[in-house]
């Protein structure tokens, strides 16, 4: 037989010599290390070494063309008097924390709704995601058009229905507007969360709900306590996300409001803008940025112990 | 020469000391076979002479030369996997051809290679499918091809039919070892399943936590195992075993405990004179008991009650109560027995196995 | 599970649902309809009679013929496209390899290495474009293309080593072995065999890293200031407002068109992208 023939004439061959360059490849720590350098040189040179410059930035007074010296903490003393700044921080926290709690409210039960079959199921779900996936600078015009104080059609559309006699001012009203920012942002982040808590409902085993049913549960005590609880890993996960993106959202606010009116949309990512590009405050405007930073600190640490305890479990 | 030496071979994970100063030679053209329960250390070593793992202290030599520092590569070697590791991005022929590819064999030799295994497999039909199209049975022929078409010094397996049904395990087997006489190629194949090992093997080796219990022919292993480890891994059902006490009686050394009381053969009485007044572990198989008939030496029976009977046809399995401890024996299938009836059960001298107690060594 | 009479259905599902989806498709239609709306009845005011703000009895294309003729949009959808392109590919590239080396090697310090990418993700780009704007300038890459092509992998490649340890993680490791001994180096190993495998995974990766360049917006408003070379985004946002006057009609028709790209590949490859949504967020 031609194949043991083969075996038993060949002499134990040498080992081919191999460059070292393939000899380093083959060790895993090496090969590692080359796989991970574009990463870590690209990372290290666009976001470690602006961070660390944009510190540098806000302990001085950088001005556009100017060079600055070191002030210390003087620009943060200066923002904490700002009336400005304190309002954005208001408004911020306001504009995350309401946003949020509707996203997930509406998102969640979108997902829940979604969790049934009908007929055209995939189609409506490939429809629903179209406001996330459009860019969010382009669906918002259509919004701010929705909004012209003279030509919305949801204003005409609240007249015709008898429900409103004046129109509503909703981006130039100053009570108004952040509400106005809000839906458009909460517009923006229903399908994500949605999706993404029904891929995580689609996990669940719905024998759990029968069980339940059959135990006496009602609908809400069964998605209390049966569903709800599962649901909670992918809903921190996209909480974080949304979180974390909300509290650094600018374009929204950018093309609705530009901060206004009276800096009653006002956050820091806008604030920085006006500020360091705007008037050319560099280290103000990189102070205000920096500013975000502890919160967003804060949210990634919870998120980080909460992904440890139920790996844990 | 396409022998593979180990020598002192160790391998820890962190304080896990997972293989224990293993020697072992595997002659040119054996098919040997390590055999034990799962962390026993085979795979590891297997995979510390494919160069999967890293090594410990020690040598690995396949042929004449070292290859601690070699990458799996550079070997020469071909491995076949329990889950059969086929790509499945690939037609069968491409799997089978990979190997020769990376060596940058010619086209040619190529074609001729996968379509000379793929007879002697018979899976020349299915060149053109994907993995995922074919049944377990055949995609283990493919991982069997694809290994054979390399030509290499050594063959390595690792519990490559235990994914399969039973009835295509027992097939498969012979097939194996036609392939194995036909390829004459030198083999180390692990299992957890001690009848792959004894039917397979040209030597048997068995392990237990990293270290290797015994090595030899699959009937020295059966007739005469090196300990209680062994004896009870191999063969089933497996050996019972009985804690006796041996004392000098009138006529001989006597062993005996609360169900049974025997004298102990002359051939055996030297090795276990020096345990008298002691206990050791007795054990008999299943299949060495028989039920005495008038002709037997009283010395060497004792009555057992039958719990449960099981009967395979070719034989039937009697669970019996003997004294304060169970044991099973295994009789022809004509004989009359149901739950409840007492029998009278004969000892073969030369069928019978002491180990020490504390050691477990055979005495 | 809506079991009982027929109302009930109606009231808690498909009314909500119609609702939800009236409620996320309606400005997509209300840009379709404005885009090919002529000027005399867009800026009627609202309260005027015989307004039908719904439809439009003479649609016209003069919008997007004026868009495309009158103004840079064809040059900014091409600097757009040009941009998500090259930035997709460096990031699946780089997410690849990273992506590899963190789920298949082992290597001291991968935890942390593996943490400290996925916590890059999480800074945003709206706390460093100040300082970053500065490096820009120091590099020479101000208003230029590469500013963008070599900063929107800050976040693209954070997301597609995410999303790819997790299929690269299903793969199992005896096909490597296996390749390693047929002959293959690791590297070959990783090319002939891991990557072609999770090719299902890198499209993911790569449609959602695309459109996640599409959408970006404030790196391309500070480091791009002449008109030729601004993506869409900016190019909508800053050009088509003349003085204090917003042109709606063509906003609304630039607004639309630049959303097609991504409409068409999300299209294409909505199960890809569902599955990298989902990949990520399940981890």
């Amino acid at each position: 037989m031609a194949i043991s023939e083969a075996v038993g004439q060949r002499a134990f061959a040498q080992a081919p010599r191999r460059g070292w360059a393939t000899r380093l490849l083959e060790d895993e720590r090496w090969l590692a290390v080359s796989l991970l350098l574009p990463t870590v040189v690209l990372l290290g040179l666009f976001i470690a070494y602006p961070f660390v410059q944009g510190v540098l930035l806000a302990i001085t007074d950088t001005k556009v063309g100017i060079p600055g010296r070191f002030v210390g903490v003087q620009n943060f003393i200066a923002l904490w008097y700002d009336s400005i700044f304190r309002t954005a921080v208001w408004n911020t926290f306001v504009y995350t924390a309401v946003a949020t709690v509707f996203k997930l409210a509406l998102g969640l039960w979108l997902a829940l709704l979604l969790n049934r079959h009908f007929k055209g199921k995939a189609f409506t779900r490939a429809f629903i995601l179209l406001p996330f996936i459009i860019p969010t600078v382009l669906s918002t015009f259509a919004w701010k058009w929705m909004f012209d104080p003279t030509f919305s059609v949801i204003n005409w559309t609240l007249f015709q229905l008898g429900l409103i006699h004046g129109r509503i001012n909703w981006l130039g009203d100053p009570d108004l507007a952040l509400i106005s920012v809000i839906i458009v942002n909460v517009w923006r982040g229903v399908p994500f969360f949605a999706i993404s808590l029904l891929a995580g409902l689609q996990t669940i085993n719905p024998e759990l709900q029968e069980a339940a049913a059959i135990d006496g549960a009602r609908a809400w005590q069964r998605f209390w306590h049966v569903t709800w609880p599962l649901l909670l890993p992918v809903t921190m996960v996209v909480m974080l996300f949304s979180i974390i993106q909300t509290f650094a959202d600018f374009q929204l606010v950018y093309v609705l409001t530009g901060g206004g009116p009276a800096n009653a949309t006002q956050l820091f990512a806008t604030y920085a803008y006006q500020i360091g590009v705007g008037t050319g405050l560099l280290s103000e405007g990189a102070a205000v940025s920096l500013a975000m930073f502890p919160f967003l600190l804060f949210v990634v640490v919870v998120q980080l112990l909460y992904i440890r305890r139920v790996e844990v479990h | 020469m396409a022998r593979v030496l180990i020598r002192n071979l160790n391998k820890f994970y962190d304080d896990f000391h997972a293989v224990k100063d293993v020697n072992l030679e595997i002659r040119d053209k054996e098919f040997v076979v390590l055999v034990g329960p799962s962390g026993c250390g085979k795979t590891t070593t297997l995979r510390m002479v494919a160069g999967l793992e890293s090594i410990g202290s020690g040598q690995i030599l396949i042929g004449d030369t070292v290859v601690n520092e070699l990458p799996p590569m550079d070997r020469d070697i071909a491995m076949v996997f329990q889950n059969y590791a086929l790509y499945p991005h690939m037609s069968v022929y491409d799997n089978m051809a990979f190997g020769l590819k990376m060596r940058r064999v010619d086209r040619g030799e190529i074609r001729k290679r996968v379509h000379e295994a793929a007879d002697i497999l018979g899976i020349r039909d299915y060149l053109g499918r994907k993995p995922r199209q074919l049944s377990g049975g055949q995609r283990q022929r493919v991982a069997l091809g694809r290994a054979i078409v390399r030509h290499p010094q050594v063959f390595l397996f690792d519990e490559p039919l235990s994914n399969l049904d039973a009835k295509l395990r027992v097939q498969m087997r012979v097939e194996l070892k036609k392939l194995h006489n036909r390829l004459n190629t030198t083999a180390v194949y692990v299992t957890h399943d001690q009848v792959e090992a004894m039917t397979l093997g040209d030597r048997v080796v068995v392990m237990r936590g990293g270290i290797v219990q015994q090595v030899g022919e699959p009937l020295e292993l059966y007739n005469r195992p090196a300990n209680r480890f062994v004896a009870g891994f191999i063969g089933s059902p497996a050996m019972n075993f009985a804690s006796v006490h041996v004392t000098n009686g009138t006529g001989g050394l006597r062993a005996g405990n609360t169900g049974l009381a025997i004298d102990v053969p002359a051939e055996i009485s030297s090795r276990l004179a020096p345990y008298a007044g002691r206990d050791v572990i007795m054990g008999v198989r299943p299949e060495d008991l028989e039920v005495a008939n008038g002709g037997d030496p009283p010395g060497l029976c004792f009555e057992a009650l039958v719990e449960v009977v099981e009967r395979l046809g070719a034989e039937s399995l009697l669970d019996l109560q003997v004294g304060e401890q169970t044991m099973v024996a295994s009789v022809e299938p004509n004989i009359r027995a149901k739950r409840g009836d007492r029998l009278r059960f004969a000892l073969r001298p030369e069928r019978l196995h002491f180990f020490d107690t504390k050691s477990e060594a055979a005495i | 599970m809506i079991e009982g009479a027929k109302w009930r259905r109606w009231a808690y599902f498909y009314i909500p649902l119609g609702g939800f989806i009236f409620w996320l498709l309606f400005p997509f239609y209300w840009m379709l309809v404005t885009s090919v709306r002529p000027d005399r009845e867009l800026y009627r005011p609202w309260m005027a009679p015989n307004y039908t703000p719904f439809w439009t009895a003479h649609p016209t294309l003069v919008h997007i013929i004026d868009l495309l003729t009158e103004t840079l949009f064809t040059r900014w959808m091409l600097n757009t496209l040009f941009i998500a392109i090259l930035s997709t590919v460096i990031s699946l590239f780089c997410g690849v390899l990273a992506g590899y080396a963190l789920s298949r090697l082992k290597f001291p310090f991968a935890g942390s290495l593996g943490t400290g990418i996925f916590i890059t993700y999480l800074v945003p780009q709206t706390l460093l474009f100040i300082p970053l704007a500065d490096i820009i300038r120091n590099f020479q890459l101000g208003d230029t293309p590469w500013a963008l092509i070599l900063t929107y992998p800050t976040f693209l490649i954070p997301f597609c080593t995410w999303l790819l340890m997790g299929y690269f993680k299903a793969i199992p490791r005896e096909l490597e072995e296996c390749a390693r001994i047929d002959g293959a180096t690791r590297w070959k190993a990783m090319t002939y065999i891991i990557i072609p495998i999770a090719v299902p995974g890198i499209l993911s990766a790569g449609i959602f890293a695309f459109t996640l360049s599409w959408n970006e917006f404030i790196y391309a408003l500070v480091f791009l200031s002449s008109a030729q070379q601004k993506t869409v985004s900016v190019g909508v946002t800053s050009e088509l407002v003349r003085g204090d006057v917003f042109y709606w009609g063509q906003l609304m028709a630039g607004a639309l068109l630049g959303s097609i790209p991504v409409a068409v590949i999300y299209s294409f490859f909505v199960e890809h992208y569902v599955a990298g949504l989902t990949g990520s967020v399940k981890g």
